[in-house]
């Protein structure tokens, strides 16, 4: 399976490169459109602030191609990347985002932040979680959720072809990497039924 | 619920693993791949690699093991030790670290903090602090424990947080490779003044000690008592389990 991991200069890339390798994908850290629209599947990765990754990603030029694979392929948001899928942050300032899923990202409200380290999600298995802001969304959206201090985390949302992980799976030790290998089997199942 | 943080650290001279008692006394231990994957099977939570090589090619030997570690495991990795400039960091966040583990550097330059938080995330900066008790101060020392700072550990720890720092990595050196127990008094003022998370470190001899740090700070870092077999990350964290503090286990098999 062929992944496009879009480059926008937001992050460290190669980790998510090495992870996807391991559990057997083929990788391409890219932001060509040829090479989007041949992959079998979208990776969004992303670290840092919400405006100025959707800055960056604006000024590739590719968020309309963007939009129109969330619907054609399957198309995973990593941490900010997940946060991009939604329609808009506060983070910094009012910002519009992707929209691919209904909802909003906002500061957390917990006493302590960053949310920093191993918490638990489906299952009862801890994945790596770094950051201040989560989605605020419908529950239909939300496939998993973690506690922190008390509120509430989404932290695996999905909505048709499209899936957003809050927390890292590629530092998220085996349990992070069969979390990518479910991602995985259930894209090569997308392509083998033709949608 | 948040977990509490067990954290092996391997220092790393010439490309292999040793182990260092008060900074000093080295003995060779191996292979950093094999033990990563060992620590990682065992239930380490992230690695700390600390390198202590002092040639010239230190860069990119270091570089290298980065690289070869993180293809292996998929856990968080800092690297710390020698980190002389923003391009050191931007090559070991390429290789392969997900946070680098700034000491000396962070104290002679600390507008480089606030640079490096801005150009790669507050989450990957992780700034050591190496304190040691003297005349009813905590003071701040660099290079690797050789030079002492005018710098009091708490102040130091809140202008590193207002700066952009990520975590504190705290090493008592009074406590370093003595294992007979963490610097509670310094956790305690440093987990007053700063939100960020701290990591302890320096002092522990068995899993009790562990479970005093960890009812205060968030992670632990352990070397000798795990390079020596004294104790392993498992029973170290079922020990912590028994006292009632959250810990991660590993039940996800490798295939």
């Amino acid at each position: 399976m062929r992944v496009a991991v879009i480059d926008y200069g937001m992050g460290n890339v190669f980790n998510v490169e090495r992870a996807l390798q391991a559990i057997g994908c083929y990788v391409t850290i890219t932001n060509d459109p040829v090479e989007i629209e041949a992959s079998d599947a979208i990776l969004l990765p992303g670290v840092g602030a919400f405006p100025q990754a959707m800055q960056a990603l604006n000024e590739t030029g590719l968020v309309p191609l963007l939009t129109r694979m969330a619907v054609e392929k399957p198309f995973l948001g990593i941490c900010l990347g997940m946060q991009l899928l939604f329609e808009s942050s506060t983070e910094g300032m009012p910002t519009t985002g992707l929209g691919l899923i209904e909802g909003r990202v906002e500061r957390m409200q917990a006493k302590r932040l960053p949310h920093v380290g191993w918490n638990s999600i489906l299952r009862d298995e801890d994945v790596y979680f770094v950051h201040s802001y989560h989605v605020v969304t419908s529950e239909a959206n939300i496939v998993a959720s973690a506690d922190y201090m008390g509120e509430r985390v989404p932290a695996i949302v999905q909505k048709g072809l499209v899936t957003g992980m809050q927390f890292h799976p590629e530092k998220s030790g085996t349990f992070g990497l069969s979390l990518l290998k479910e991602w995985k089997e259930a894209v090569e199942r997308e392509a083998a039924t033709g949608n | 619920m948040l977990k509490r943080r067990i954290i092996p650290c391997l220092d790393v001279k010439d490309g292999r693993v040793v182990k260092g008692v008060e900074f000093v006394a080295l003995r060779d231990i191996g292979d950093p791949v094999e033990i990563a994957k060992y620590y990682d099977a065992s239930g380490a939570d992230e690695l700390v690699f600390l390198d202590i090589t002092a040639s010239t090619e230190r860069r990119q030997t270091m570089l290298a093991v980065v690289s070869a570690v993180a293809r292996k495991v998929f856990i968080p990795l800092t690297v710390g030790g020698g980190i002389r400039s923003l391009e050191d960091i931007s090559s070991l966040l390429k290789a392969g670290a997900d946070k680098v583990s700034l000491n000396t550097l962070a104290v002679e330059s600390p507008d480089l903090i606030k640079r490096a938080a801005d150009r790669f995330g507050s989450q990957c900066i992780v700034i050591a602090i190496d304190v040691r008790f003297e005349d009813g101060e905590y003071f701040v020392y660099t290079y690797g424990g050789k030079q002492k700072t005018e710098l009091r550990a708490v102040d130091w720890a809140k202008r590193v947080a207002e700066l952009g720092a990520g975590e504190l990595l705290v090493t008592s050196m009074n406590q370093d490779g003595k294992q007979n127990g963490y610097d509670l008094t310094i956790l305690d003022l440093l987990r007053e003044a700063v939100d960020i998370p701290i990591i302890a470190s320096g002092g522990a001899g068995n899993a009790d000690h562990v479970v005093d740090a960890l009812e205060r700070v968030d992670a632990a870092l352990l070397a000798s008592i795990l390079h020596d077999r004294k104790t392993t990350v498992e029973e170290v964290k079922h020990v912590c389990s028994e006292r009632n503090l959250p810990m991660r286990f590993v039940t996800t098999q490798t295939d």
